[in-house]
């Protein structure tokens, strides 16, 4: 070897050194040029192993929607092809370039939406009666949800690999942790959905169920049960979705009704809902706060805004934390538990703002499925 | 109840085969040459020539390893669900497994003390989770 450049190798005269230098020199440059794309590979690879997770999890919960359409409903003929129309379900929200009535525009889609999608449960499974139908239809929710999931990132992770984008491809990446999360949080749902158990997102529901059960209920609005309930010395109007089928219901409908009926002489809302926990926080903690306690789309909480500010009416809140994946799967016990502290709080707070006989609302908003009233 | 599912198995490409063969290859030789320098008294060389000859074959193997590896068995977990039904007279509790058809404030079974009908009482799941911060 000529002597200079042996030199530069630590094993002298020798042609594995030789090669050794040649394979560093080579990985260097491959990675000055092809550095990002390597990264861009390992990163696809990552999407992959999830997108193939999603599938499956997609996948499962078709199964399980049809198998519980199968069971429940007694269907004649075989719902496959039903539920596979189903899944492709789309609701187009209305234009807001003239945003004024948008809400209304919006309602009317969800009503459409939802007469739909009952109709069509209807179909599929004919022997089902009220509750199940409801169960069935959150079922097919969960499932819905989980095919636009997968199709959404599967769309995301074709593109990126097409174009070969980098910032497809990152952004992708870096949000698919939250993604799972949610998706195997619709899975857990989907179970708690067929057969009918309580979700954390009843919390809300369940409290109200609490107070009005043993009362005398009656139906003021579409899917809303609402009672009169002496609490403290003060006549509360309790109200939530009627029970135990999967269902939220129109609970702004419910609480505009009870205070037309009562023109306006309400002295305090209390709403109850389960929300959104920071992570540290525990799954079961209350919080309490002002403001319209309701998720959604928006409809209700924009109805009851109006109602209240057209009488002055003061709206409370109450909250119970927990976060996404509580939220649809079945209800954690720090969550029933809650229950009663929110019930104490609720006491505490319509004693500390109102007065002896003062009329209330207490709203428990949430999906009541597995909860009577 | 757990679902599982196996994934479709994982084909390995020649060019990563290759690689993974030349490297095995390349890290015995520096290992070998390693050897020769040290019975020739170059303790610099020999030190040298180790740790690329070591990390080239653990690299080599792990890089094995991976293609032997199964893929991770993908999971579908329903939690256990319990249900609480309580006498409101006497206080008896039973408590099973969540049934279909069960909800809270479902009228029961009569109670087996007092004969007072039962009630669902509570629905919920326990979850025991890890010690974790906050």
């Amino acid at each position: 070897m000529v002597p200079q450049v042996s030199q530069l190798l630590p094993g002298g005269d020798n042609i594995i050194a030789w090669i050794f230098q040649l394979v560093f020199y080579a990985l260097f440059v491959a990675f000055i040029f092809y550095g990002q794309r390597i990264q861009m590979y390992i990163m696809l690879r990552e999407i992959e192993s999830r997108l193939a997770r999603l599938k499956f999890i997609r996948d499962e919960g078709r199964k399980m929607a049809i198998s519980t359409i199968k069971e429940i409903g007694k269907p004649q003929e075989d719902p496959m092809e039903r539920v596979d129309r189903f899944l492709e379900y789309i609701a187009i929200a209305p234009q807001s370039m003239d945003p004024a009535g948008i809400v209304w525009k919006l309602e009317h889609v969800l009503d459409v939406r939802d007469t739909r999608f009952k109709d069509e449960v209807k179909l599929m499974a004919p022997e089902a009666d009220e509750a199940q139908l409801n169960n069935l239809e959150n079922t097919l929710e969960a499932a819905l949800a989980l095919n636009i999931i997968y199709k959404v990132i599967r769309h995301f992770y074709l593109l990126g690999k097409k174009t070969l984008s980098l910032y497809i491809i990152m952004q992708l990446q870096m949000v698919l942790p939250l993604i799972m999360r949610e998706a195997e949080a619709y899975a857990s749902a989907l179970k708690a959905f067929a057969t009918g158990q309580p979700i954390g997102d009843g919390a809300g529901a369940l409290v109200a169920a609490k107070l009005m059960h043993g009362h005398e209920k009656r139906r003021i609005a579409k899917d809303i049960v609402a009672a009169t309930v002496p609490i403290e010395g003060r006549i509360a109007h309790v109200l939530k979705s009627e029970g135990p089928g999967g269902n939220v219901g129109k609970p702004g409908e419910g609480i505009r009704q009870i205070i037309e009926e009562t023109e306006g002489k309400i002295a305090a809302i209390v709403m109850v809902d389960a929300a959104l926990k920071f992570e540290g926080e525990k799954p079961g903690d209350v919080a309490e706060g002002v403001g319209v306690a309701i998720g959604g789309p928006g409809v209700d909480q924009f109805k009851i805004e109006e109602s209240v500010l057209k009488y002055k009416i003061p709206v409370n809140a109450v909250i119970v934390k927990e976060d996404i994946g509580d939220a649809v799967s079945p209800m954690r016990k720090e969550i029933f538990d809650a229950a009663d502290t929110v019930i104490q709080r609720i006491k505490r707070l319509i004693l500390e703002r109102t007065k002896a006989g003062d009329l209330v609302i207490i709203a428990g908003i949430g999906n009541t499925i597995g909860i009577g009233q | 109840m757990a679902e599982t599912a196996e994934p479709a198995a994982r084909r390995i490409s020649s060019v990563y085969l290759v690689i993974i063969i030349v490297t095995f290859l390349l890290s015995v030789s520096a290992l070998f040459y390693a050897a020769d320098a040290l019975s020739k008294n170059q303790n610099l060389s020999a030190g040298y020539f180790t740790l690329i000859g070591s990390i080239g074959l653990a690299l080599s193997v792990y890089m094995l390893l991976q293609t032997q590896r199964k893929p991770s068995r993908v999971t579908f977990e329903m939690p256990r669900v319990i249900t609480t039904i309580l006498c409101q007279k006497c206080g008896f509790k039973n408590i099973r497994d969540f049934q279909r058809g069960d909800y809270i404030f479902k009228e029961a079974e009569p109670c087996p003390k007092c004969n007072e009908k039962m009630m669902i009482a509570s629905i919920y799941h326990e979850v025991k989770e890890k010690e974790r911060l906050g």
